[in-house]
């Protein structure tokens, strides 16, 4: 990772107003129509990249956005209180971890990540929270320029977390043999 | 593969406690499309006349509709189907929330509940995995508070809970299925769900609906938002504000309540209270529903906010809609406070909004009337808010006089006899209605309550204005967008339509005219209940985003089946007529078909009958209102027709027997 510059980036913000949030999830389940492979072929909030995290009772709904992989959970997880209301930290934390089930594919268990809905104009979740609760913001910021990571290193790094790199090694060597013989 | 259902019902005998994942057929899909259509399919194909509400062989039916767990905004809707215990006719009550797409998403269409636990116990579904669990430690407990607990002990925040109350574990006949923020109030469902000693069933799901051709359908989707944006923005004029916009009347959002406290009636659907709405009023109600609002919410998928979550001081958090708001209020002669206080009850208990103050009304009319003695009510508290309480109580757990209470106005009054049956003046097929007394005849109006078969007026009126704007200028400015007609002729009807003179009720809109703009009113709800489609933006508001003409391409391009506005609108007739053959075999006839008695002081005998012939002609029905056994072929109902002859409803020359004047009683 060496010749780390910096630059002039326009950064997309999306701003998150949980008081206007109407808990509908309109935002999970275009997420997961976006992001179906084909595109908009099949949708399933499972696979959301956005989740409301959801208690009506409590009066607790916060829109989060996946955000990292992690392998291993934090070590404390706090509370907070704000406006009377208690949120457990994981209620505004974007991380794809061990602790929960929210941003990972349902059936591998594979990490999610926000991508912003590239190639959109805007992310799919703004446009169709018609309550306002999502929108975005454009700023321009300096950011350190950084290599991007393709899904399939996220994802082959976290099996690797999982079961181990030799054993991800292994596997992947038995499984190209066993195509080639086919 | 199949498009937008999952092409699986799940089948579950309580009495063995046997469980089973059973493929449908597509071409029922294609025939009946899924919801209240394939609900009504089964219905006929496997509860027969002779299988009374609480029998063991009567079905429980929870279906998603066709489009729920699909991107369509506010599809979200399930079907519950059943007999009721007390209309004795099929009963199709529905629930916004959350729990259908879950179904869905889960990997099914369908719960088709049959015979009876020995114990108290829940369902749990979640995906493959479905299980009968003991629910023993949930009996009594509210059902909002059974929901709560459930997803504790699953430890799955995530899962979707409909439960029943007490009301229903007690077999009270307008007992409800709530489920968090909606609920299936009518019909009594939830009595049948307690008979079947079931107290909830959960679901989970995390599996994929796939969609038939995807970019035409989420072109079909974003046309759907901007017309609600775009609708919002311009809500329609020289209607009562209730009127003007989308969604369920937006009861948890005004605080104006001028129109419904001083055009409905008070107490058991008695007094009209005209110049009741005040500043002094206004101030304190918006006071109280402002203290215990905490935020308006919305369905799954859906920007609508028609829900509230309601928190009243010293009570549970529940969540409320639409116009149980003031039922309470109204028929206690209270305010608001004591409204919501009371709803907050109710709600845990598992009771119909619309029945309930109601039956309590009529108990303490009968008392004063000296039909019901005090000690019928022994420790009746002085004031009128802590009788209803009161009452509550006794009703929900079927104590003295509460047990016959539990049975509705109609049924209580024929048993407690003595002139009883006066007071039960506000039903419509043994089923309490919104407490509405009118002076004119409205023909549209009359030809809905008589006709529709969910027995409730809200759920059969919309698209079409109620009642004419007073000036030809305006009616034609409100044609000029009015792009949901299925027919231009529609256009003109309204046009034509006047406040007074001679095209003005009740002559106009003229019989032929009445029964077409029912039959498209009528048509769109049926369609929204098999879809799955809330109502509040499709069938119930004035210019809603879905229509007759964008529901065809919804179809085709999510669940892959071909469809045009002709094939639509046969498949809604074709499980419509279902219904109505259901309920004909279980008796139903012409006579059954009317409002209450005094719901308009101007009544014209004469035009009502032929308003009720041109109804039944339109839809190929004979004098009696039973299908003709032409009508039924050409719709590809011939099994009904056959049916019929072999129990001698029909004859082989297709007139009514006249001589079933068998009633269900």
């Amino acid at each position: 990772m060496a010749g780390k510059t910096k630059e002039k980036k326009i950064v997309k913000t999306i701003k998150i107003d949980v008081d206007k949030c109407n808990g509908c999830r309109a935002c999970e389940v275009i997420c997961s129509a976006f992001h179906a492979s084909p595109k908009y072929s099949s949708n399933n909030p499972a696979r959301s990249r956005i989740r409301i995290i959801r208690e009506p009772l409590r009066d607790i709904y916060v829109p989060v956005y996946a955000g990292d992989y992690t392998m291993a959970e934090c070590a404390g997880r706090d509370k907070y209180t704000i406006d009377g209301k208690e949120y457990d930290e994981c209620s505004f934390c974007r991380a794809s971890c061990p602790s929960r089930e929210e941003f990972k594919e349902p059936d591998s268990g594979l990490p999610l990540k926000c991508d912003m809905c590239e190639g959109e104009d805007e992310p799919l979740c703004v446009k169709w929270c018609l309550v306002d609760a999502l929108t975005l913001e454009e700023r321009e910021e300096e950011v350190e320029e950084q290599e991007e990571r393709e899904d399939l290193e996220l994802g082959l790094e976290s099996l690797a977390d999982k079961f181990g790199m030799q054993t991800i090694m292994d596997t992947l060597a038995r499984m190209s043999k066993d195509d080639k013989s086919k | 593969m199949r498009y937008a259902e999952t092409g699986f019902n799940l089948e579950v005998d309580l009495t063995r406690g046997n469980i089973e994942k059973v493929a449908t057929d597509p071409r029922d899909t294609a025939l009946y499309l899924g919801g209240l259509g394939t609900n009504a399919k089964i219905l006929w194909d496997r509860v027969g006349p002779e299988v009374t509400p609480f029998s063991p062989e009567n079905l429980l039916i929870f279906s998603a509709g066709l489009l729920c767990g699909t991107p369509a905004t506010g599809c979200n809707r399930t079907i519950l189907t059943t007999i009721s215990p007390q209309t004795e006719l099929m009963a199709f009550s529905m629930m916004g929330g959350f729990w259908a797409p879950e179904l869905k998403y889960a990997g099914y269409d369908k719960v088709i509940l049959r015979g009876k636990s020995e114990k108290l116990v829940y369902l749990w579904i979640h995906n493959d995995t479905v299980e009968i669990r003991d629910a023993s430690h949930l009996a009594g407990k509210g059902a909002v508070e059974t929901a709560e607990i459930i997803r504790q002990e699953l430890k799955q925040p995530k899962a979707q809970i409909a439960a029943i109350g007490l009301a229903g574990e007690n077999r009270v006949y307008y007992a409800s299925v709530e489920q968090g923020r909606s609920s299936a109030s009518r019909g009594g469902i939830g009595a049948v769900m307690g008979d079947k000693r079931i107290k909830a069933v959960a679901v989970r799901g995390t599996k994929d609906i796939n969609l038939a051709d995807p970019e035409k359908f989420m072109s079909l989707c974003n046309e759907v938002l901007d017309y609600i944006k775009w609708r919002e923005d311009n809500p329609i004029k020289g209607v009562m504000t209730i009127l003007q916009g989308l969604g369920s009347p937006q009861e948890m959002k005004v605080h104006d309540e001028k129109w419904h406290t001083e055009n409905f009636m008070w107490g058991n659907s008695r007094t009209r209270r005209k110049g009741f709405w005040n500043e002094e009023i206004e101030k304190e109600w918006t006071d109280t529903l402002e203290g215990a609002r905490t935020r308006l919410i919305s369905c799954f998928n859906c920007p609508m906010k028609c829900g509230a979550t309601v928190s009243m001081p010293g009570l549970p958090t529940y969540m409320m809609k639409c116009f149980t708001k003031l039922t309470y209020t109204m028929a206690a002669y209270s305010d608001l406070d004591f409204g919501l206080r009371i709803a907050q009850k109710a709600t845990e208990y598992g009771l119909d909004g619309f029945s309930t103050p109601q039956v309590m009304a009529f108990a303490l009319e009968l008392l004063e009337a000296g039909i019901l003695k005090p000690e019928d009510f022994p420790g009746l508290p002085e004031s009128n808010e802590d009788r209803f309480f009161y009452l509550l109580d006794m009703i929900v757990n079927r104590e003295g006089i509460g047990d016959l209470l539990a049975r509705g106005t109609y049924w209580a009054a024929k048993e407690i006899g003595n002139g009883a049956e006066e007071y039960a003046h506000n039903t419509i097929k043994k089923h309490e209605q919104l407490p509405l007394k009118l002076s004119m005849l409205n023909p549209i109006y009359f030809l809905m309550y008589s006709v529709g078969e969910k027995i409730n007026i809200t759920q059969i009126e919309g698209q079409f204005p109620q009642a004419p704007f007073p000036k030809r200028e305006h009616r034609e400015k409100f044609c000029e967008d009015w792009i949901q007609v299925p027919h231009e002729k529609f256009k003109q009807y309204f046009i034509d339509w006047e406040l007074r003179g001679e095209n003005s009720i009740p002559y106009y809109p003229t019989v032929e005219m009445t029964c077409d703009i029912v039959e498209w009113q009528e048509m769109m709800h049926y369609i929204d209940d098999a879809l799955g489609q809330c109502a509040g933006l499709s069938s119930f508001p004035l210019k809603p985003p879905y229509h007759i003409h964008n529901y065809p391409k919804f179809i085709s391009a999510g669940a892959g089946i071909d469809m045009d506005q002709e094939t639509l609108s046969d498949a809604a007739k074709r499980y419509r007529t279902l219904v109505r053959a259901v309920n004909i075999r279980r008796g139903m006839r012409r006579k059954d078909d009317r409002p209450p008695e005094n719901h308009w002081k101007k009544r014209f005998p004469e035009l009502e009958e032929k308003l009720l012939d041109g109804y039944y002609q339109l839809k190929g029905w004979n004098k009696e209102g039973i299908p003709t056994k032409e009508a039924l072929e050409n719709m590809g109902l011939g099994y009904v027709a056959e049916d019929f002859i072999q129990r001698g409803i029909l004859t082989e020359e297709e007139t009514a027997d006249v001589q079933t004047e068998t009633q269900t009683q």
